[in-house]
């Protein structure tokens, strides 16, 4: 059962459904699983927006300080630092992610000899966590590692440097294997995608002569438009909660030189102890999300209807 | 003109496959390496030793086995409540005409979408005060908390496509409402649970940022952030740590494995509902 499969087989016919009245056991099988995430999620989520507005060191009883913390957030060099670097994070994690899944699944959406290998290329180090990802690239970027290994084998050595140490390279030498591992996972998605065009309508187009450009541009890319919504929204609910790999292979530094908003404010949080400035930090990841997760949940409603 | 083309295609696509495998491959041929040999010659340089001392090295020392443990305690137990949590309510939400489901399924997507960071301080602050911080109890409660929404989603969607005569047919013999769900239902939902469950190992088992925000010990810690530990234990023994971080990547590698098909159409369930 694909995506593909259960977003085309909706039957727009009501069935009659079955007990009108409700049982208790049917009301747990729903107050349970809501009362879970009531207390884990939904209860937390509104106090983190009401610890925003205190001062706390997580010690003694947080002290209400209005808005305070967003009053100093906007002079925090260091917090528009992060905004910026996020903003970056998005449009070169998020945008070449995107380009380069939808390439590679578009190169390799053909049954041919071979392709069930490059696909499972691409797609391994999807199945490695963050943190074993940014170990493996490590070994990339140390000093005397295979990156700079590279570079000598062609003539390049002024170009090395200490990649995630130097403030200039750090958030780029932290984007690529953020990269590497997300092309795979997006290739997925839009493979999923391609498979359900129907090839009819490629057929019709090639009859009525365009060209593989033309049938890319009017064909393939109007019909994945539910597809791309939803990869948009889980690159950029991605992008703005990404924090291990970062945290993983700089912790956001040097100099918080690839701070992100989620690194700032778990530092915040955890090493410096300012549990209400760290809220308020939250809130503005929660409020760059919102717009995002309002453009998911409308369009899941919709098809919910 | 199309062998040329297929040619370039094939060429091309065997570079970019070494671009992916390559680190992979790097890393585990340095697990294999000498100490010895790694600090003469770098890490950029081919091996000149052979050795599985590092994989034991990693595995007392570096306490990997406990911190696998761990991940096992906490994975394990998450999923499978998380899923039972999630079929159940996606089965009444999905089957019933339960007044407000729609809000309620939405409420429970939405949970699950927001960013974690605006949780992470309350809840950090809530475990402490039930007395479950630094306790795999906390992590194995958050990440069902957490996951449940998404499951619940993509599980009702599956549900609700299911043909309606069979439950029909099962409450015309009598069945209840609890038999439906388990006899009926659940081995109906098998391939949506399968891929879930895969893709659900893979988030819990990878996940770090939940961990270090409600454990403390090192002695609790699950493997990915022990492998982080690690890093700070064994400094410079790159050969321990990239045998760390080969044992890390082995249970997720495994499930994604055995369970090649539901894991990648898991993705693409998730992503696409």
């Amino acid at each position: 059962m694909t995506a593909t499969v259960s977003t085309t087989s909706v039957t727009p016919t009501r069935r009659r459904r079955r007990s009108a009245r409700l049982s208790p056991l049917l009301v747990a099988f729903v107050l349970v699983p809501f009362a879970v995430e009531s207390v884990w999620v939904f209860w937390p989520a509104l106090q983190g927006f009401w610890f925003s507005l205190t001062r706390w060191d997580g010690m003694s009883p947080p002290t209400f300080v209005g808005t305070d913390n967003y009053v100093e957030l906007a002079g925090d060099a260091t917090f528009r630092g992060a905004l910026l670097n996020t903003v970056i994070w998005l449009v070169l994690f998020g945008g070449l992610s995107v380009l380069g899944g939808f390439g590679m699944a578009l190169v390799l959406q053909k049954e041919r000899r071979g392709v069930g290998f490059y696909r499972a290329a691409l797609f391994t180090p999807v199945v490695f966590s963050l943190v074993v990802t940014a170990l493996v690239w490590r070994v990339f970027y140390q000093p005397d590692g295979i990156a700079d290994t590279l570079l000598r084998a062609v003539g390049l050595e002024q170009l090395i440097r200490p990649w995630l140490a130097d403030p200039q390279t750090a958030l780029y030498a932290v984007i690529l294997p953020a990269l590497w591992r997300q092309i795979g996972y997006v290739m997925v998605l839009f493979l999923a995608g391609l498979k359900a065009i129907d090839p009819a309508l490629h057929e019709a187009a090639r009859m009525d002569g365009a060209n593989a450009w033309q049938r890319l541009r009017h064909v393939t890319i109007p019909q994945l438009k539910g597809v791309n919504a939803v990869v948009l929204s889980v690159i950029v609910i991605d992008s703005l909660r990404s924090f291990d790999i970062v945290w993983s292979l700089t912790k956001g530094g040097p100099y918080h030189s690839s701070e992100l908003l989620s690194t700032y404010m778990y530092s915040t949080a955890f090493q410096s102890l300012r549990l209400g400035y760290a809220s308020a930090i939250a809130v503005v990841i929660f409020v760059l999300a919102l717009a995002v997760i309002l453009g998911y949940l409308v369009r899941a409603f919709r098809e919910e209807a | 003109m199309n062998k040329l083309r297929t040619g370039a295609f094939h060429t091309s696509m065997i570079l970019l496959s070494l671009l992916w495998l390559g680190p992979v491959l790097w890393v585990v041929v340095m697990s294999t390496r000498s100490f010895d040999d790694i600090a003469a010659h770098g890490v950029g340089s081919l091996p000149q030793s052979f050795t599985l001392d590092t994989y034991r090295q990693a595995w007392t020392d570096g306490g990997e086995l406990r911190a696998l443990i761990n991940s096992m305690l906490v994975t394990v137990p998450s999923v499978a409540l998380s899923l039972c949590l999630a079929a159940m309510a996606a089965f009444a939400l999905s089957r019933f005409r339960i007044p407000g489901r729609r809000t309620v399924l939405l409420l429970m997507l939405a949970g699950n979408l927001l960013p974690p960071q605006i949780l992470l301080i309350p809840v950090a602050k809530f475990s402490e005060l039930t007395g479950l911080y630094d306790t795999l109890w906390a992590l194995i409660a958050v990440q069902v908390g957490f996951g449940l929404g998404f499951y619940t989603f993509v599980l009702h969607g599956f549900m609700r496509d299911l043909p309606g005569e069979i439950q029909e047919a099962a409450t015309i013999d009598g069945a209840g409402t609890a038999q439906i769900f388990t006899r009926v239902m659940l081995p109906l939902t098998r391939p949506a649970l399968a891929a879930l469950g895969a893709l659900s190992f893979t988030w819990i088992f990878n996940d770090l940022l939940w961990a270090i925000t409600v454990l403390r010990t090192d002695d609790n810690m699950p493997v990915t952030p022990a492998l982080l530990g690690l890093q700070g234990q064994f400094v410079s023994s790159w050969n321990v740590i990239a045998a760390g971080t080969v044992i890390a990547a082995v249970p997720t590698v495994a499930v994604f494995l055995r369970f090649q098909r539901h894991f990648v159409s898991g993705l693409a369930l998730g992503a696409v509902k």
